[in-house]
This record gives C-alpha cells, sequence and structure tokens, in this order.
C-alpha cells in the first residue's frame, strides 16, 4: 500500500532511499571496523598470554 | 558513586554492555515507527503536498547534527580539562555519525528545496553555515588521523571542536540572526504559538526525533568500545615493539 507521492515521488523516495543507504553504511562499517578490532585484540592478547576481554564487559 | 567512574575505561565497557542492547531496540523500534508512521500514514501538505514526508527524516538528523558537535565539544571540554581518555574517544566516536547526519539533513534538504524553492542550494545563512559545519566535521576526522600520538590528536581536535561549535551554533540560530535567506525557522518548538505544525506531522516527528537519537547514542556507544579497544591494542603492540 504505496502513498501516492505525485509528482514529488522522486524527491521523497530519493530522500528516504538516500537516508536509508547512508545510515546502513555508517552501521556497516561501525560493526565492521568493531569486529576487526575485536579479534586483533584478542589475537595480541593471546599471543602475549595475558587474559582476553580484560576490557569486555 | 561519581560521574566520573565511567571515565574508567573498564567501568564504561561494562555499563555499555549492559545499556548497549536496550538502546539499540529502543533505537529499532521508534524508527521503524516513526518513519512508517510517517512515510506511509501522514497526509499531504495542503502547500508542499507529498514533499511533507522529507520532514521525518531531515528535521531528526539536522537537529542530530548540532546536537553531535555539541556532545563533542563536553567531551573535548573534559578532555582537556581531567584528561579523561574515555571522553577524548567518545568525542572521536561521535564524529562520523554526526557527518553522516549532516550529510543526510544536507542532502534531504537539497531534494526538499528543489521542487520547494525552485534550487537546490542557495547561499542561505542557515544553510551556509550548516555546510560549513559537515566541513569541519571532515577536518575533525582528518585532524584525528593526521596526528599519530593520541593525546596530542585529542588536545589538538578539541580546540578545533571549539572553534567549530561556532559555526554549530550559528546553523541553527541563523535565521533568528539574520532574519533572510529562503529556510524557515524552526517549527517544531511553535506548539501553542499562532502557526504551529498540525499534530498529524509533529506526533511522528517527535517519534522520529527520539529514534535518531538514540540511533546516535547506540552508535556512539558502539564506535567509542571500538576506541577504547583500539587504544589497548595500539598499548600491547608498542610494548611488544619494545620487548
Amino acid at each position: 500500500m504505496m502513498p501516492d507521492l505525485g509528482r514529488y515521488a522522486v524527491a521523497v523516495l530519493s530522500s528516504y532511499g538516500a537516508t536509508l543507504a547512508l545510515l546502513a553504511g555508517l552501521v556497516a562499517l561501525t560493526l565492521w571496523q568493531g569486529r576487526r578490532v575485536k579479534r586483533q585484540l584478542a589475537e595480541v592478547e593471546a599471543r602475549q598470554g595475558q587474559s582476553q576481554g580484560k576490557h569486555d564487559g | 558513586m561519581s560521574l566520573w567512574e565511567y571515565a574508567n575505561p573498564k567501568k564504561f565497557m561494562q555499563v555499555s554492555a549492559r545499556v548497549l542492547p536496550v538502546v539499540i531496540g529502543l533505537a529499532a523500534v521508534s524508527l521503524c515507527v516513526g518513519l512508517i508512521w510517517g512515510f506511509f500514514l501522514t497526509p499531504d501538505d495542503f502547500r508542499q503536498g507529498s514533499t511533507v514526508k522529507i520532514i521525518f527524516i531531515h528535521v531528526p538528523t539536522a537537529m542530530m547534527a548540532i546536537n553531535a558537535w555539541v556532545m563533542m565539544l563536553v567531551a573535548s571540554l573534559i578532555w582537556l580539562v581531567r584528561r579523561h581518555h574515555v571522553s577524548a574517544l567518545a568525542a572521536r566516536a561521535a564524529a562520523p555519525v554526526g557527518l553522516t547526519f549532516t550529510a543526510i539533513a544536507l542532502v534531504t534538504g537539497a531534494l526538499w528545496g528543489q521542487p520547494m524553492w525552485g534550487t537546490w542550494w542557495a547561499w542561505d545563512p542557515r544553510l551556509t553555515a550548516f555546510l560549513i559545519l559537515a566541513l569541519f566535521y571532515l577536518g575533525y576526522i582528518a585532524l584525528w588521523q593526521a596526528v599519530d600520538d593520541p593525546d596530542t590528536a585529542a588536545d589538538l581536535t578539541a580546540v578545533l571542536c571549539m572553534v567549530g561549535s561556532v559555526f554549530a551554533v550559528l546553523s541553527r540560530y541563523a535565521v533568528k540572526f539574520w532574519n533572510q535567506g529562503l529556510h524557515q525557522d524552526s517549527t517544531i518548538l511553535k506548539v501553542g504559538e499562532a502557526d504551529p505544525i498540525a499534530p498529524a506531522y509533529y506526533v511522528p516527528l517527535v517519534v522520529c526525533i527520539v529514534g535518531f537519537v538514540l540511533l546516535f547514542v547506540a552508535l556512539v556507544l558502539l564506535r567509542t568500545r571500538t576506541e577504547i579497544r583500539a587504544r589497548r591494542l595500539s598499548a600491547l603492540l608498542a610494548r611488544e615493539r619494545l620487548a
């Protein structure tokens, strides 16, 4: 049940599309960076014989 | 219990791990409800037609673009005064989120402005101040990456943040300072005044604002946790190199 956006359909749909794309990119980047750093930290802590996830809650 | 306990990285990681699932859940629910309500269930405006639906993303993201900078300013001042690393890292973590919100506000503003004003862009005081704020975000992120020593980077970016705050304030109050230009003054604060926003738009807009605030908090918490881990990783690698 798509609302009738009339002659402004391109402007409205582009606004929502651009917003969702930018937010999805930001969330994906945040999660990817978080997982990468967490994995690297775990590797280094294991290598140095320290307790894993010392700072983790 | 003192507020400054949360400046301890270990305490911050413990508390944020407990708070994050709740914040993420509330952000997802309020954003879904607000955006679906705004897009599918609100009527067209008698003058602006269906473009009024852009308000549900443009206004919350523009507000958060400015509020994110204010949060960075507070965190930077805490860093400068009390030297708590978590506050400097939180400011760093907030910058990409603020930049994304600024970009969304600029893009949706242009897409809204073209059919309503007949132009994508105008060198209006509010729009210009907002564009300069976006450039400050870029400069802030670049400065963090350009300086190797993290404490020096935190000091320099804190000063840059204070300078950029002028444009964060200007982008909010430019319409009041200079009563000219295309961009109108805030409508959502006019409830109870002569020309308020209609309740049909006001209620879903408030839900969207709450959703974007919670999304900001969730992303900043996630990114601050990553920054704390990255800082510890750097310290361990430096120790490894010295051994």
